[in-house]
């Protein structure tokens, strides 16, 4: 009696054993959404392609468009590399998977790849691609709310985990004190808290949280929330922008791999390309994010997103990918200022040749590197960003 | 036995819909004094405000499901089963590896009284450690250490390893208690055979060990979903149940009851790995699981 539950349970396990098998190997190219994240090694690409890691900071979604862009259009196969792209997720911190071999490239926030590389990682930014920042403070029109001075006493929203650090320098700025004279409230990373009326300004990207608003049914209308019904304060208006998306590479291996520095150049080129690409035809790239499985709502929020973006990047005076010394100035200011950094970053923290050569290399494709006459599109605005 | 299951069936049925009316009829009184009234200062203030935007209607929730999602081709059904399957797949691994390592450190603690004792702290402090704080370390590390393995490494094994994490725990703590659970006259008799320690693990301690097992086992198939889930949130393994929740909070101002039907399949998927281990303790135990485990 005693053994044949034994046997029973061996006899269930086998067959569970089995099932599971089977299951296995229908999945591994049935219904997984996220076998993009995995390396296939050299299957049927030529050999002569450089396999090449990119670590994004979040979900595909057009914020990476110049990307996915010169992964489908074939530019970075054009410049010898076989590109995967890495998604994020909320504890990946892409300058860590950077600096650990985790990938070879990684798209970061500025002040997100300085706070690690003072803490030892070597890491360093080789073409600052978003030449603007995206962070927005946004409040209904009613509330008065115009300038960072109208913020005294009221509720702020923002989502902390080094989100914050734009609108601290800006409350600063206009003589407050961020502790004291207004009340700091933790925000989802969602507009709710400011429609629900907890939060009196509420913070946005441009490109995402603000579009949600305008995607969304002001209950008191029955129509879509309107741009006149919000006021925004822009932090790159007020003089607290903080760089946002870089191209982040590992500064010991640039320094001691030639082969290394030569695939970071061809990378750069490639993904300019995309995003110069994407700067002439937006409806295109928004097409190829949301055909990799952008999980991150429909078409028309990604179509606004790309329009946004590109107004991120376009015009880039000194070349795309570029470094702007004075923005760049500012960030660091603005985060020694904060507590961010200890102290100023040394010298190797980024670097322009990489970029230049890059950018060298498209103009003499004729390639626009500048978008000097860029401007913003209009997108038609859609209820949930369907 | 089949009356039985119906009536199981039906309580359950009776209780989600019950569950149900509660919730409309707390949206619907909210709405009817418009929240925040005086005498009912709880409504919308401490408990949920009523609205749309924070409590949308359960038939706007349910036809959520059958609606195509935009950039795909999919309705939201659809795409919640086969995140399923996919945090299934993790989820199935780290049971499996949880079961057997679990199942391991009980054996080696229920043989040697000294490693129980200095073992047995560390197994309990280990479920202290936070998964978040570990998820991105095993990521990495997996991505760029696991290339001893015949077969390539997927991030989505890295989720498992998290998976495992939670689940080796109640498998080594209960199969530990049902190694042990053998009365000492029963142990006494295997002594009188001149029985080895092996063989007394095989022929008593082992079998009675089994519904100890079960116990475990149900505990630790949800909490192989639960760990897969706070993985894929963590990790960004490029989906997975965990990854569209997670994903539809942050939407979830232009679609709540996206949201809410997402964390209804995460719950299906919970109550199915449970029902299937029940139904496997069923099919090994017969009736004798109940009185086994007191």
């Amino acid at each position: 009696m005693k053994k044949s539950l034994l046997w029973r349970l061996l006899a269930v396990l086998l067959v569970f054993g089995l099932f599971a098998a089977a299951c296995g190997d229908d999945d591994d190219d049935g219904a997984a959404a996220g076998d993009d994240a995995a390396d296939d090694t050299g299957d049927d690409e030529p050999a002569e392609l450089t396999e090449v890691a990119l670590q994004l900071q979040w979900v595909p979604q057009s914020q990476f468009a110049g990307y996915f862009a010169a992964v489908e259009l074939g530019f970075y196969e054009d410049v010898g590399l076989d590109v995967t792209v890495i998604e994020g997720g909320v504890d990946i911190v892409p300058a860590t998977v950077l600096d650990s071999g985790g990938a070879d490239f990684a798209i970061s926030w500025v002040p997100r790849g300085l706070v690690p590389r003072e803490e030892g990682l070597n890491i360093t930014n080789i073409a600052q691609v978003f030449q603007r920042s995206g962070t927005l403070q946004v409040s209904f029109a009613d509330s008065g709310i115009n300038s960072v001075d109208d913020l005294e006493g009221k509720n702020v929203g923002n989502w902390g985990f080094g989100n914050e650090f734009e609108l601290f320098a800006g409350l600063v700025s206009a003589g407050l004190d961020p502790t004291g004279d207004v009340t700091l409230v933790q925000q989802d990373f969602n507009m709710t808290a400011l429609i629900n009326g907890d939060i009196d300004a509420a913070q946005a990207m441009i490109y995402n949280e603000y579009a949600q608003l305008l995607e969304t049914i002001n209950p008191d209308t029955g129509e879509l929330f309107q741009p006149e019904d919000l006021t925004i304060i822009d932090w790159n208006d007020v003089g607290t922008a903080m760089l946002n998306d870089a191209i982040w590479a590992d500064a010991d291996r640039l320094e001691d791999d030639a082969d290394y520095r030569a695939t970071a150049v061809a990378f750069v080129e490639a993904s300019l390309k995309g995003w110069a690409h994407c700067r002439d035809n937006p409806q295109e790239c928004t097409d190829i994010v949301v055909g990799v499985g952008t999980p991150f709502g429909g078409p028309a929020h990604q179509a606004w997103m790309m329009n946004e973006v590109n107004a991120l990047i376009w015009p880039s005076p000194g070349g795309v990918g570029v470094m702007d010394d004075a923005l760049y100035a500012q960030t660091v200011d603005i985060a020694t200022s904060q507590g961010i950094l200890a102290s100023a970053p040394d010298d190797g923290a980024f670097r322009t040749d990489i970029a230049e050569e890059a950018v060298a290399n498209l103009e003499a494709q004729g390639i626009d590197v500048t978008g000097t006459g860029f401007t913003k599109g209009v997108v038609e605005i859609a209820e949930g960003g369907e | 036995m089949l009356q039985r299951v119906t009536r199981q069936v039906v309580v359950f049925a009776v209780f989600v819909v019950l569950m149900g009316f509660a919730y409309s009829g707390y949206k619907a009184f909210g709405q009817s004094i418009d929240d925040k009234q005086h005498d009912w200062w709880a409504v919308g203030s401490v408990l949920p405000r009523t609205d749309d935007l924070n409590m949308p209607p359960i038939l706007d929730i349910l036809a959520e499901f059958n609606v195509i999602q935009g950039g795909t081709d999919k309705v939201l059904g659809r795409l919640l089963f086969e995140e399923s399957l996919f945090t299934l797949r993790e989820a199935a691994l780290g049971f499996a590896v949880g079961t057997v390592v679990g199942m391991g450190i009980a054996m080696a603690l229920a043989r040697s009284k000294p490693l129980e004792r200095g073992l047995l702290p560390y197994v309990v402090a280990s479920q202290t450690i936070p998964l978040i704080a570990i998820a991105p370390i095993v990521v990495i590390w997996g991505r760029k250490n696991v290339d001893f393995m015949p077969w390539e490494w997927q991030d989505w094994m890295s989720v498992s390893i998290i998976a495992t994490f939670l689940t080796f725990f109640p498998v080594a703590v209960n199969g530990l208690r049902g190694l042990q659970s053998p009365r000492p006259e029963n142990l006494e008799l295997m002594e009188s055979y001149a029985a080895s320690w092996n063989q007394t693990l095989w022929r008593l301690r082992l079998p009675a060990s089994v519904p100890y097992l079960f116990a475990a086992l149900k505990i630790a198939a949800t909490a192989s979903i639960v760990g897969a889930i706070v993985g894929e949130i963590s990790a960004g393994v490029g989906g997975g149940l965990g990854r569209r929740i997670f994903l539809e909070a942050q939407r979830y101002t232009t679609g709540p009851e996206r949201l809410y039907a997402s964390v209804i399949g995460s719950a299906i998927l919970g109550i199915f790995v449970f029902l299937v281990i029940t139904g496997v303790e069923r099919l090994v135990l017969g009736h004798q699981g109940r009185e086994a485990v007191t």
